[in-house]
């Protein structure tokens, strides 16, 4: 599997239309505005295969979250095409929007996680979400947040919690689904090197097990460590990884 | 400690001890400040639609005693033929229809008892004793198979006997009239106080979910349906007013049960008589209560998670 992502700034949309038959996610030519200011992402195109793991780097303000807001569609693009799992995300009616969501884990940089509930009711949150019966994940959960750290902390409310816990809390719930593709923004922005390196590891299992990763970061020491490839933005555009370097 | 507290203060447990206390917790929180004010007005309500049920099961039983007594009698003016004494041509008559089927039994009235019916209307100076008074055959019919006026008149015109028959029907039409008016004003109460019920609920649910617009996204970005979220609403509301439909009910059954009580058999009054089978009319109120508040949230829980796109 090739680990560099088929990046072509200047794509036409009819081109990257021609790229890989089923990639996981594709941008082609791709532009994104909040009401009428100025463009957020500009001409972004990209696809990623199945099983890839990529960081999104660049400085802040430069699209990052907002790119991923796309590929969640919390935010709709002003133009372009984005196709998920092979669905127009644009043409996805709302009614089908959960069964879509449930393939993705999202870390968000804010967390939102729900102050009124538990520290494992958050963690558990997608599975119940599915339908699945309790007894069949609990121990999965318990397991999940000891393994993140927060093993004496599954009772705990949020509002109790440091930063650094409430972001593996939160990296917790968007890996319990075991989801298709895992967006996560600036997932260690909060935590010591030691903990960073053990989500990063845990990222890279998820990922050895089939899971597309796209991490949203501007800690290049991490993405360097990492060894894995980066899509770069600047200015919400997407810059090649030499010109980026 | 529950598994769900806060983490200050906790007493360690193992991960074995809090799986097996582990609870589901709320994805909705269950309630905050405005609960206790809007669960007094749902229960207002419903104590208000339970006296509208109450009057209608008391109006309906009211016309029914009514028209069931005025169906059970009749009354007869005779007219005495030339040369026949008033009180011969009442005996006559009374004869004639107490061998009529479906007559239980027939009373002429004397002439006293006729004067003491005339006397309100026309005062006891105008009763002359050479006034020529109307005579009045009481009538009493069976319940189950009274006979009809015109079954009445065909025997008094076979004994030849020149009267009119009076089976009550003008006032039964007019008192089953009123009742239907009763029943129906009684329901139009019932009917606009669920509404109202349910239009205070519907603004309620669109508060609550506003007010927690980033819990509603997270479920949405977690993968949870509209229709998943909006039955959280509805449940919450649900359970909300089936706890106020209960304290309605409540009240409106003491009230029911403190007429009864004050006005013996009759209630405490006749024109609405309340009896003790009437309070189970309240029973069904929580359910119809928790059943309007779960639609109405639902709906506009529904319609307020569309117009969020």
């Amino acid at each position: 599997m090739s680990r560099k992502p088929r990046y072509s700034p200047q794509a036409s949309d009819a081109d990257a239309a021609r790229a890989d038959p089923e990639p996981v996610l594709r941008f082609a030519g791709v532009g994104l505005r909040y009401g009428r200011g100025e463009e957020v992402l500009e001409d972004v195109s990209f696809a990623l295969e199945a099983g890839s793991f990529y960081f999104l780097t660049g400085p802040s303000g430069a699209g990052k979250s907002s790119l991923l807001k796309l590929i969640y569609r919390a935010e709709r693009p002003s133009q372009g095409l984005i196709s998920l799992f092979g669905q127009d995300l644009s043409a996805l009616p709302r009614r089908q929007l959960p069964l879509l969501r449930r393939r993705i884990g999202v870390v968000f940089q804010d967390f939102r996680l729900l102050d009124h509930l538990s520290a494992f009711d958050n963690a558990a949150l997608p599975l119940r979400l599915a339908g699945r019966k309790p007894k069949a994940w609990k121990n999965d959960v318990a397991e999940m947040l000891a393994w993140v750290g927060l093993g004496a902390k599954l009772h705990a409310m949020p509002q109790t919690l440091s930063g650094g816990e409430k972001q593996r809390l939160a990296i917790a719930r968007a890996v319990m689904g075991q989801p298709d593709i895992l967006l996560a923004d600036e997932p260690t922005g909060n935590v010591d090197h030691e903990m960073a390196a053990r989500i990063l590891r845990l990222f890279v299992e998820l990922n050895r097990q089939g899971t597309t990763v796209l991490i949203a970061s501007h800690d290049l020491d991490l993405v360097a460590r990492s060894g894995m490839p980066e899509l770069r933005l600047e200015q919400g555009r997407l810059v090649s990884p030499e010109a980026g370097a | 400690m529950s598994p769900r507290s806060s983490s200050a203060a906790v007493a360690p447990i193992t991960t074995a001890q809090f799986l097996k206390a582990w609870k589901p917790g709320p994805l909705i929180p269950r309630g905050d400040a405005r609960d206790g004010g809007l669960t007094f007005v749902i229960a207002v309500l419903c104590f208000f639609a339970c006296l509208a049920a109450l009057g209608a099961v008391a109006s309906d039983r009211a016309a029914r005693g009514w028209t069931a007594q005025l169906q059970d009698s009749a009354t007869v003016l005779v007219r005495p033929k030339d040369g026949e004494s008033a009180d011969a041509a009442a005996a006559r008559a009374a004869e004639t229809l107490a061998g009529v089927r479906g007559v239980s039994e027939a009373r002429a009235l004397e002439k006293d008892k006729a004067q003491a019916l005339l006397e309100p209307w026309l005062g006891k100076e105008a009763l002359a004793d050479d006034l020529p008074m109307p005579r009045l055959v009481a009538l009493e019919l069976d319940p189950d198979h009274p006979p009809g006026a015109a079954e009445l008149r065909q025997a008094l015109k076979a004994g030849d006997v020149d009267a009119s028959v009076d089976d009550h029907s003008l006032w039964i039409g007019d008192i089953v009239r009123a009742g239907v008016w009763a029943r129906a004003a009684a329901l139009g109460v019932f009917v606009l106080t669920a509404l109202a019920a349910a239009a205070v609920i519907a603004f309620a649910a669109r508060a609550v979910l506003a007010s927690r617009l980033q819990i509603v996204e997270v479920l949405h970005l977690s993968g949870a349906r509209d229709g998943y979220i909006a039955g959280l609403v509805a449940r919450r509301f649900a359970a909300m007013a089936f706890a106020a439909g209960l304290g309605g009910a409540a009240l409106a059954a003491a009230l029911g049960a403190g007429l009864r009580v004050l006005g013996g058999g009759q209630g405490l009054t006749p024109v609405l008589p309340v009896a003790w089978i009437d309070l189970a009319a309240l029973a069904p109120c929580p359910l119809l209560a928790a059943g309007v508040a779960a639609l109405a949230a639902r709906g506009a829980a529904m319609r307020l998670l569309r117009e969020m796109g």
